[in-house]
This record gives C-alpha cells, structure tokens and sequence, in this order.
C-alpha cells in the first residue's frame, strides 16, 4: 500500500483488487462450497466408488468382502488343458454386447425419429393458426405423464389380447392376427421405440420450436416477397438456421437416449432383445448379486457416455471458437 | 383451391398431432373406469363411470402412503436443491472469478451421469449411512439430478437480470448475501417456481434410485408402487387397478403443467437451447 | 463536497487498455460533464470514480484521501443509472430507503430524509407506487431522488436522459441543472454524448476520445478556443466546417475551421463561392449546404426561413477573421 510522492513524482499504488471485488470473490466461493461438497458427495464419490467396485469381486450381500480382482470383471482368459483358451469378463459376455447393441440401435432410431417428428411438430406450432394454444397444451402431455404410467398404459395398449392397437390395426386389415407387441422378442424394440417416441417427441419439438423462435421473421417475409419455394425456403433458410438448436437437443437426446432404464425395465422386463446397458448392469449388481462385475459394466457405460460428452464440449469449443468471441 | 386444400391438410396434420398426443391418456381414463369382465371388451368411448377401481386403488394399504412418501421426497429434494442452487448459481452468474467456467462444465458434466454409474457408489453411502429403506436415501440420491439442473437453468436466469440494478445495490451499500435475498429473489420468483416445479416432476418420477432404495411398501414411491400392483393371484394383472393409480397420479402433475406451460417451456429451453 | 482529483488513471480489460492515463481534477461543488463519441471510456471512467470497476493504475482521490480500494458504498457518492436500475418489486419510497436501510439508519430519519427528497423532485404522490407504474420521466426522478436520499459527496449520472423522449429530455435537463444549483455544494459528474447536454449542462467539460483526455475547461473555452481538431469538430451544432489545401493554403493553416453561425452571405466579393446542393428550414434558422469544391459541402446558418434552392450560386463570407479556426497538420491550433 506504499505510495510515496518524492517531490513532484508519483508513484502509482501497486495493482490491487478493490475491496469491492474482494468482497465478491470471497462471498462467490462461500456460495459455491455447500453446493460443491453436496454434488462431491452424491456424484463423484459414488462414481469413484462404483469404478472401485468395478475392480473388486464384491457381492451384493457381502459388500465389504470384496478382493481386488483388477480387470479381471472386464476381460480375463484361462488357457485349459486342452490347449483352448475361455474368455471371461464382460468383454467377453455375449449378453453385454446385446445390451450394447440393443443400446446403440434404441438411440440411433429413437433420437432419429424423435428429431424429425420434432421438427415437423416444431413447424407446426411455430405456425399462426388458431388453435395453437391447445395444440401446445397437448403435446405437454405426454411429456409430463411418469414413465411408469406411460409403460402401463401403453402396456395396455400393447398387450395382444386386450390390446386396442391390435384392435385398431385389425380392424384396419393391417394385420391378420393379434401381436404381442412387448411379449415378443421381434417385436418387443418396436414396442420400446413407439413408447419412447411419443413421450420424447414432445421435448425435442420445444426445443426446436425456441430455436425456430429465434429466427426472425423477415426473413421469411423476404423469401416470400422474392417468391421462394417453401420447400426450399424450409432447407436452404430455416434448416442451416436452426440448426444449432437441434444439435443442442439431439446430443441432449442421444445422451438420455444411451441411459435408458425405466422404460425397458417396466415394459419389456427380462426381454433380452430389449435390455440395454443400464437394465444389464442393474441386474448383475442388485437381482444376481454381482456387485462387482455390475459396478464393471456401470463404468463402461459411465466411459461411453463421458467420451460422448468430451466429444460434444469439443465440438462446443470448436463452434464457440469459430463464431468469434466468447 | 390449391390454398383449401393446404389448409385442410394443415388442419388433419394438427388433429392428428393432437390425438396421438392425448389418446393413449384418454384411454387409460377410460379403463380405469372399468371393471371386472368390461376391461376385455375394448371400447373407445366411456360407457359407465364405474368407481370400483378408484375405490380399491385408494383404500389399499400402500398407494396412499406411496403418494405421501412422493410428496414428502420430492418436496424435501427440491428444497434442498433450490436452497443451494441460489447462492451457487449467484456466483457462477455474476461473479467474476478464475475457475468459474471449469466449474459451469462441470455441473453440466455431472447433469449428464448416467444414474446407473452411481448406484453402487450411492447404494454403499446409503448403508453405510444406515438410510437405506428411507426417503433420506431417495433425498440424497435424487440430488445428483436435481443440483445440476436447478443450477443450470438458475445461472442461466441470474445472467439475464440487469446488471444495473445490482449496482445501484451495491452502490447502496448491498453485500453479496443481501442482493441475492432482498433484491434478486424477489425478481426471480417465477423462476424459482418454474425450477422447483420442473425439479419437483423429474423427482416424483425417478425411478431405478427408489426401485434399489426402498425395500417396503410403506417407504415406496408412487412409481415403484404403481410398477409392483400385482392382482390377486400369480397370472391376473390389474390393469384397471393399475389404470386408477395412474390416473391418480398424473392428473394433479398434466394439472400442474397445463398451468404453468409457458413457464415450464421457458425454463426446459433455458436449460436445453442456452445450454 | 468533494475535491475529486485522478492521478494518471489507467484501465485495462485483459489486455485492451481503455483509460490511458486520465489526469483530471473536478472542483468541489463543480458540475463536470464527460462527453465523448462511443467508446471513448467516458462510463468507464465514471465507473471507476464510482468503485464499480477496479483501477488499473493510477490514484483517485476523494478530497486528498486515496479511495482506490473503498467500495462504492464507503466513498460517499450515489449513481443515476442510464436505465434508471430502480428495484421492480419495491414501491418508490422503499426503492429510495434501501440505502439507508442496510446502513442501520433510524426509520424516522429516513422517513424524513426520503420525504424531503421527493419533495425536492415532486415525486411525493408515486411514494406508495410501483416502478412499473411510473412513466419513464417519472423513473428517472425517482432514480435522482434516491441518489439524494444518500446524501452523496459526489453525483454520478450515466447518460441518464438517453432513454426518454425528445421533449423529456428538454424538461429533465433543466430539473437537473436546477438541482446543481440548489445542492451547490455537491460535485456532480455527468456522463454524456450529446454535446447539447454537455453545454447547457456543464460548469466545465472534460472531452474524451480513446481513453484520453482531449481537452478540459469551460463550455465557452471549448466552444471558442477548441485544443484540437476533435474537439473543434465535436463541440458545436452544426458541426464546425473544416478545410483543407487550396481553401486552407491562404490562411497559412493546414485546416481551417469555420462554424455554420460564424459564415454569412455575400452578395459582393465573398470569400467563398458555390452551389447549394440542399438546404434545411427549422423555423428558427436554416442551414444551406453549398458545394464549393473543397471534400466536404460547407454548411451556412441563415437566420428565418432560407431564401436559396438546390441549385442556385451562392457567395459567403466569415463574419470575422477572428472567428477562423487554423490548425495545423496534427490537429493543433495555431496562434491566434
């Protein structure tokens, strides 16, 4: 704090933060210290511990017993007399990669479907017609019904006997005889998807609708003027534009969409055409006292769905960089 | 003609939008007021009200205390939440600070977790805690989704408040603490309604964390409750049981939404789109 | 009642220097505007002397003490804000009481203290209001009132008529002016770009461009002996004429500047001569704007209605020799 004037010479006071912006900065991290221990403490120690879990060979019962097994849980081999070598570990697990398989199909169709539909359910209520209000009130719906009460009622939709969509498609001549939609293992995906889809849809066409928001509406007032096609307004101005906003929700959806849980567990239980890897890894930890090889299979997903994040922050990071300042 | 026919097709587009919308709901009311040999004869249009269903569904022992133990969960959850969400987001909005974007990322980061990646970490915490087959298990669990939510969406609502009148505070002689609870909570009131509800839905709705958690009837949840009503014997489903409880549940939530839709739209897009 | 003086006064955000090196000293009592084009620094440099930005370097003193560190509410000054920043869901005398309020003041005092300031604005009937049910002149009277409330050693206004109307502008002006004069005591520092404000406002006038300080003194000293080209060329409306070579050459200048009000028609011998190429009646005055060839049209102020079109030939002359502005090639004002 030393400022001397020696004659008719200043100097100035050394570069030091005003006791305003001290203040703040103090406060800032008070703030912030109960909110960082509460999530170090339901996240990143339970992660840890899950990823310790998944070295050990714990069990559901014994949850302290466990040994340190290593990668043992994630691929390990035995080479037998006979000279043949048994591979063991969820690598190894053909049942894993149909939980991985049944995972990366669900969230390539569904976030696909669910775009589209989005956006043909964004268009239209980006639309001005009477009505909109109600149309907007309805889509809500399906979004705010619980999981388990989609499952259910769809179930009952579904189910082959009682079932009204059987009744429906029937009677239509789209079918000659009753499906068991989420009994059967052909059908039990489709039955998944045509659930997921109608509750998700819903979100995804919000999210693009605020993206369509965004755009102003002269533009469109000038490719009228300038006699532009519709269709081609739609592809070459509306789509490029809004396209930021639907990246945002795919990879928002696409994330959702790889840890699936509720809805297989409670529509399609024990369908191993169905079963993703959340269901899976659930399974082995609580139903087949697995402790350890389940915590195994929780991490794998943990990685795929942290090298998606680290892929989207980056390409973030690239657009943001691209766009100018931040 | 050509602009008739268009605004026909508009119109059969927005009623079918409609209709799958709400059918499958629609129909779930209408099972649920049927019972005994009418539930296998599909209908599409309600012939009696029949209250058997509700009656049973309500008068059982556990979907009563199912429903108390949602609203005591949910509620507790998005207090806490809400509680540390205010002061954190006040820092990571509008303070300027090494670190802050780290920490923005973070939150994001953890928002993405998928749950089953913390279930054996969080089933060892809560026996250890010897929590397990309470609320207090599902109340700590749930707030792994429900922190990084109500933080994000209320950072992205702090940004937006005029930066001018948080000096005219300070100038006045405001510290950090009497900003955030005599000047900008009373601005952001509707936010924190929008945040607390939209928190209060994903809490009432989870479902893998009260599955694992809770191993009685008195200490479920409405979903888990609602998942394991089982009929009389083995093979009998009680689909119009089932049907009631649904219904149950979801009018007050469908209620809940249809009147703050603008806001629940705003608040979802907040968190999505600025994200 | 604050002798305001900056040593040397430099910002920087980041890397980008804002404020290079500010050297001012504002009266006790002064009423001193900043005005300046966009981006000059001028708020920053209000906000600076207000603490709500930190200072790169350099001393700011409040009557001879360094307040470099002390935060806005230690520093006995009080803000209008551009946007009036009143708090949306407190009524008018708990927007004004606030301060107060959090210093721990007695409630009769500040009963009293609230209520001789809305006195002083005729704000008195909003009391029990809301901010949203307050017109945009009536915000902006609150917002001075609660400035008042504070009893501040220093008055800081950032732009604040830039929101209201016209006509607004005009009347809240004035109030202003006759506020300075009721408080003479207190220094008050204002921020603007509208030289109008700065001249019918300012007891003197710090002009800024580029985190500089281009020249600093009275609004006549401004008006008549600018320092520079800038300020010539910013103080003034219409802006002053500037030429150049040819036209410049004979005064032995390499600009010359001449205001629009300093040029009068010359049937005889005019110094100048052109075609109008477009005139403007404002009732009160005109303004022909004659083409003579240099870069710019030259502008001419006519009192009454213009009698000349597009088109005609036109001859003017300066009113006086000693109202001809030369510069030299930096800008510099050359001897009178």
């Amino acid at each position: 704090m030393a400022t001397e004037a020696i004659g008719t010479l200043v100097v100035s006071a050394p570069r030091e933060a005003s006791e305003l912006k001290a203040q703040r900065v103090r406060a800032a991290m008070w703030f912030l210290v109960p909110m960082l221990i509460a999530l170090a403490v339901v996240a990143a120690w339970p992660l840890l511990r899950t990823i310790y879990f998944g070295f050990t060979d714990t069990t559901l019962n014994n949850l302290y017993g466990g040994e340190w097994i290593g990668f043992e849980n994630y691929l390990s081999w035995r080479v037998l007399s006979s000279g043949d070598i048994r591979w063991r570990g969820i690598l190894a697990d053909p049942n894993w990669w149909g939980a991985v398989r049944n995972t990366v199909y669900f969230a390539v169709i569904s976030v696909s479907l669910e775009t589209i539909l989005g956006m043909v359910v964004a268009l239209v209520l980006n639309a001005e017609f009477k009505g909109r209000g109600i149309v907007r009130a309805a889509i809500l719906i399906p979004w705010a019904i619980p999981t388990i009460v989609s499952a259910r009622m769809w179930g009952w939709m579904l189910n082959d006997q009682y079932g009204i969509l059987n009744d429906i498609l029937l009677k239509l001549g789209l079918i000659s005889e009753k499906i068991a939609w989420a009994a059967s293992a052909d059908t039990a995906m489709t039955a998944i998807l045509i659930v997921d889809v109608w509750k998700t849809t819903p979100f995804m066409a919000l999210l693009i609708l605020a993206g369509l928001q965004m755009i102003p509406r002269d533009i469109y007032e000038a490719a009228k003027i300038d006699g532009v096609h519709p269709v081609k307004t739609f592809f070459q101005i509306t789509l490029p534009l809004v396209r930021p906003a639907v990246m945002v929700a795919v990879i928002f959806r696409t994330l959702d969409a790889l840890r699936i849980f509720d809805l297989v567990y409670l529509l399609t239980p024990n369908s191993s055409a169905t079963k993703t890897m959340s269901v899976i890894a659930r399974e082995n930890l609580i139903d087949f006292n697995k402790f350890g090889y389940g915590s195994a299979q929780s991490t794998l997903l943990f990685m795929l769905i942290a090298i998606f994040v680290i892929f989207y922050i980056w390409l973030g990071r690239v657009n943001l960089s691209g766009e100018g300042s931040r | 003609m050509m602009k008739y026919l268009k605004w026909t097709s508009f119109y059969a587009l927005v009623a079918v939008i409609v209709v799958i919308a709400v059918f499958p709901f629609y129909y779930a009311v209408i099972t649920s007021f049927k019972s005994g040999t009418a539930l296998f004869r599909i209908t599409y249009w309600p012939e009696r009200l029949d209250l058997s269903n509700y009656f049973s569904v309500l008068t059982g022992r556990n979907f009563p205390i199912s429903i108390w133990n949602s609203i005591f969960v949910a509620t507790l959850t998005v207090v806490f939440a809400l509680s540390l969400a205010v002061t954190g987001s006040y820092a990571l909005s509008r303070v300027q600070f090494r670190g802050r974007g780290l920490i923005l990322m973070t939150i994001l980061a953890v928002s993405m977790f998928p749950q089953i990646a913390v279930l054996a970490g969080v089933f060892e915490l809560v026996r250890f805690l010897g929590i397990f087959n309470t609320p207090w298990a599902l109340i700590l669990s749930y707030t792994i989704f429900t922190l990084p939510f109500t933080v994000w969406v209320l950072t992205t609502f702090m940004r937006e408040l005029p930066i001018e009148i948080e000096e005219a505070a300070i100038v006045d002689g405001a510290n950090p603490w009497v900003i955030i609870t005599q000047v900008f909570m009373p601005m952001m009131w509707p936010a924190l309604v929008t945040t607390g509800l939209l928190a209060f839905i994903a809490a009432w709705n989870e479902f893998l964390f009260a599955l694992t958690f809770t191993s009685s009837e008195t200490t479920r949840t409405t979903p888990v409750a609602i998942a394991l009503l089982s009929g009389a014997s083995e093979q009998e489903i009680p689909w119009g049981n089932i049907m009631a409880a649904s219904v149950i549940v979801t009018v007050p939530l469908v209620v809940l939404v249809l009147i703050f839709q603008r806001k629940i739209i705003s608040g979802l897009t907040a968190g999505g789109v600025k994200g | 009642m604050a002798e305001i003086e900056l040593q040397d006064i430099r910002k920087s955000f980041g890397a980008v220097e804002v404020i290079k090196g500010v050297s001012l000293e504002v009266k006790t009592g002064e009423f001193m505007v900043f005005v300046g084009p966009s981006g000059c620094g001028k708020s920053t440099l209000l906000r600076l002397i207000a603490g709500l930005e930190d200072i790169t370097s350099g001393r700011l003193l409040f009557d001879g003490e360094l307040v470099n560190a002390l935060s806005p509410s230690k520093r006995g000054i009080a803000m209008v804000f551009q946007s009036y920043a009143l708090y949306p869901h407190m009524k008018v005398y708990d927007n004004m009481a606030f301060g107060m309020k959090l210093g721990g003041s007695d409630k009769d005092e500040i009963r009293k203290r609230v209520l001789k300031s809305a006195e002083m604005l005729q704000i008195t009937p909003l009391l029990d209001r809301l901010p949203k049910q307050l017109s945009g002149g009536q915000r902006q009277r609150v917002a001075i009132g609660r400035a008042i409330v504070r009893d501040p050693k220093v008055f800081l206004f950032d732009e604040p008529l830039s929101n209201l109307d016209a006509a607004l502008r005009v009347a809240t002006r004035i109030e202003i002016a006759r506020l300075h004069e009721s408080m003479h005591n207190t220094t008050m520092i204002y921020v603007t770009h509208d030289q109008v404000e700065a001249m019918t406002l300012a007891d003197r006038i710090c002009v800024l461009r580029d985190g500089i300080v281009e020249q600093v003194g009275t609004p006549i000293e401004l008006y008549e002996r600018p320092q520079s080209l800038f300020v010539a060329g910013f103080i003034g409306s219409p802006q002053m004429n500037f030429l150049s070579k040819q036209f410049a050459e004979p005064y032995r200048a390499h600009t010359l500047g001449v205001r629009a009000e300093h040029l009068k028609v010359d049937r005889n011998g005019a110094t100048w001569k052109g075609e109008v190429i477009h005139s403007e009646n404002l009732g009160a005055d005109s303004y022909v704007y004659v083409d003579i060839g240099s870069q710019d049209p030259i502008c001419v102020r006519q009192s009454g209605n213009s009698t000349f079109h597009p088109g005609d030939r036109i001859g003017f002359s300066p009113v006086s020799d000693k109202l001809l502005h030369r510069f030299d090639v930096s800008g510099r004002p050359l001897g009178a």
